[in-house]
């Protein structure tokens, strides 16, 4: 394998892992303040299909970005106020949200199947687009790729440095202190649900407006669900969501890196690849009890209602 | 002024009216769709709803429908009992026609009168394999049930997908995705002349039957039902969580399994690699809107198989997205749960404003 296949490898692992990226932040976040949003495959099947509507039909990529962030945020919005204030089930209504989006974005996108995109170009950043190897591998991509290398960084600072950090925290590790000290919870966890969603959204549309440029049907397949499984992985840390991404890309495109080790494979065994490295990174990182216990936000999946506080 | 109070106990009247609130509100739902999209609300609702029960060859094919999600539904109710997070209804399936076909094919020139039960067992076997992988993950790693059954949802496809491209593709099939036809002894037997209901809408009664005896009547049953109600409590009187965890998840891993080789040896006849239109999915809102109880699945399985039916035929009439159906699906769901608030809330109307 020489060194130019390796340079394409790791570029498409960068491009193949951004999806996964945007929609794991946004799922982390949510889950750090204690609520578990199982309906992230539903989000970003809407804000594909709506992101590809709003851009075939505007001719405007910038405006199916912001479409596909707003579609998510009103997915999750309806999950919002069927956990936080009805107090349903948060891996049902989850299992609902996924079931709904699936059939809804099939049925808006059922006149644009097979459509094509134009899709955002790649923009080589000046200067550091020329570093041997490097450059080609991280300077060379789209905006939105960009965006997500801005938003990874944002959330390790704001998780970290900030109150608004510490709030968040606080929220998902004991309600009823932060409620105490005087803390929205609510308030604070509809705004980490919706954050979530424009997240899943804007995951979608880098599906229908970059990765392949175009909708179809359940066009995700399952990369919803690897995000949540990425998240355990990363142990609930920012920074290693994104290390945890491009792996999961890696796996993703494992049928390039076969190539150039010249071994053939059926590609519909690879396909499996990317879940089965999903389990298997489930049952690495959880075996360990005591540690996840340690690491998981304590009251995430757990109700909380303030008229219940005395 | 209307107050939302707590209730003191839930209300058993609430458990059933719920359902039927969440499907009329669904209904009010889809109404107002078909208005905004243009399609004459009554006629779509019609072609829903009524028609797939019109005439005895609809009949026919509702019953078909309810076969599977009735398996797949009366397992699921049992594990989500126990608290077993189990969504790979659609795995196991899948799963149970790709290894009952792989027997079904084994077995094309056999005239043994055993073929046919010996490739019903290779499918639940396949079946059990598939739910049993999570399980033991589970069990053993504490890994996350939800997530891995999922990603064996997807394996199972992709295997199916495979197998289908590759050792079982017919050879005579002019590279098709698709095993050479099954012999007629692997073939389950229809029950009536004109109608395709075969035996295993038979296997789906009887497993739903099964699913209530073992739920009411037995210790294991009891068990299981402490188990969801109480997880410490059930520990504190001895259960074994475990055992039960294990027992719940291969009994729906072989009904599952069941579900899958009949479609495969039943209407289809052949291994194709789109087996199921989602029906592992579906099966959960089959088994929330039969409030977890294995013969409450057959009410909502007959109402879900309408709405497939409903689905195609709105797509061939009057030219509805058939998608429609599991948009439905997940709005009925979210109806459900928001319904269920009033389980172990009421509303109260008083008078005064409060404060």
């Amino acid at each position: 394998m020489d060194a130019d296949l390796i340079v394409q490898i790791l570029f498409a692992a960068i491009k193949t892992g951004t999806p996964l990226l945007f929609i794991a932040l946004g799922e982390v976040i949510c889950e750090k303040t204690g609520v578990l949003n199982l309906g992230q495959e539903g989000m970003m099947l809407m804000g594909a299909v709506v992101g590809f509507l709003a851009a075939y039909s505007t001719g405007n990529m910038g405006f199916g970005v912001i479409a596909a962030m707003l579609m998510g945020s009103i997915m999750s919005l309806i999950f919002a106020v069927l956990v936080l204030h009805v107090g349903a089930n948060q891996v049902a209504t989850g299992l609902a949200l996924t079931i709904f989006g699936t059939g809804l974005s099939a049925f808006v996108g059922a006149d644009y199947v097979g459509k094509t995109l134009q899709g955002f170009q790649p923009i080589a950043i000046p200067v550091l687009s020329d570093i041997p190897y490097l450059g080609r591998i991280i300077f060379n991509h789209d905006i939105l790729v960009y965006f997500s290398f801005f938003m990874t960084g944002l959330l390790i600072f704001v998780v970290n440095k900030t109150r608004l950090g510490l709030t968040i925290k606080a929220v998902g590790e004991n309600p009823n202190a932060a409620n105490a000290i005087g803390i929205k919870v609510l308030k604070v966890r509809y705004l980490a649900v919706m954050f979530g969603g424009a997240m899943a959204g804007i995951s979608g549309a880098y599906m229908s407006l970059v990765y392949t440029p175009m909708w179809v049907e359940g066009m995700t397949s399952g990369r919803g669900w690897i995000a949540l499984a990425l998240v355990v992985f990363a142990s609930w840390r920012v920074g290693r969501i994104m290390l945890g991404a491009y792996l999961f890309g890696l796996a993703s495109i494992m049928h390039l890196v076969l190539q150039g080790l010249g071994l053939s494979i059926s590609p519909n065994l690879l396909a499996m690849l990317p879940y089965v490295a999903t389990v298997v990174v489930m049952v690495i990182i959880s075996a360990d009890h005591f540690k996840e216990k340690l690491l998981a936000p304590r009251s995430l999946g757990k109700p909380f209602n303030p008229r219940n506080m005395a | 002024m209307i107050l939302i109070q707590a209730r003191t106990e839930p209300s058993n009247t609430m458990k059933f009216v719920s359902p039927l609130l969440a499907v009329t509100l669904t209904l009010i739902f889809g109404g107002i769709l078909f208005t905004a999209i243009g399609k004459s609300p009554v006629q779509a609702l019609q072609v829903l709803l009524i028609a797939p029960l019109s005439d005895a060859y609809n009949i026919g094919e509702m019953f078909v429908k309810m076969g599977p999600l009735l398996l797949c539904a009366v397992g699921l109710s049992l594990c989500y009992r126990a608290n077993m997070w189990n969504i790979g209804a659609e795995g196991q399936l899948l799963a149970g026609a790709l290894g009952g076909s792989a027997a079904a094919l084994y077995f094309i020139e056999s005239e043994s009168i055993f073929a046919l039960p010996l490739t019903l067992i290779a499918g639940m076997l396949s079946g059990m394999i598939c739910a049993a992988i999570p399980t033991y993950l589970k069990l053993r790693f504490n890994s996350n049930l939800i997530l891995t059954t999922i990603m064996f949802n997807y394996i199972a496809l992709y295997l199916l997908i495979w197998s289908v491209h590759g050792p079982l593709r017919d050879p005579q099939g002019y590279g098709f995705p698709e095993s050479a036809l099954f012999a007629d002894n692997t073939l389950l037997p229809t029950l009536f002349e004109d109608s395709r209901i075969h035996l295993g809408v038979l296997f789906a009664l009887i497993a739903s039957v099964i699913g209530w005896f073992i739920l009411t009547k037995t210790h294991l049953g009891f068990q299981v039902r402490v188990f969801g109600a109480d997880e410490s409590a059930a520990k504190y009187a001895g259960f074994k969580g475990n055992k039960l965890g294990w027992l719940v998840m291969l009994f729906a891993g072989a009904l599952a399994g069941l579900a899958g080789v009949s479609e495969t040896t039943g209407p289809i006849g052949q291994l194709v690699p789109n087996v199921s239109p989602g029906y592992g999915y579906s099966a959960i809102i089959v088994a929330y809107l039969g409030r977890l109880h294995p013969i409450g699945a057959i009410i909502a399985a007959v109402f879900m198989a309408v709405l497939y039916m409903g689905g195609d035929l709105a797509q061939i009439e009057m030219g509805i997205p058939v998608a429609v159906v599991s948009m439905f699906q997940g709005v009925l769901l979210f109806f459900l749960l928001a319904c269920d608030f009033f389980i172990n809330n009421r509303l109260t109307f008083t008078n005064q404003a409060t404060n």
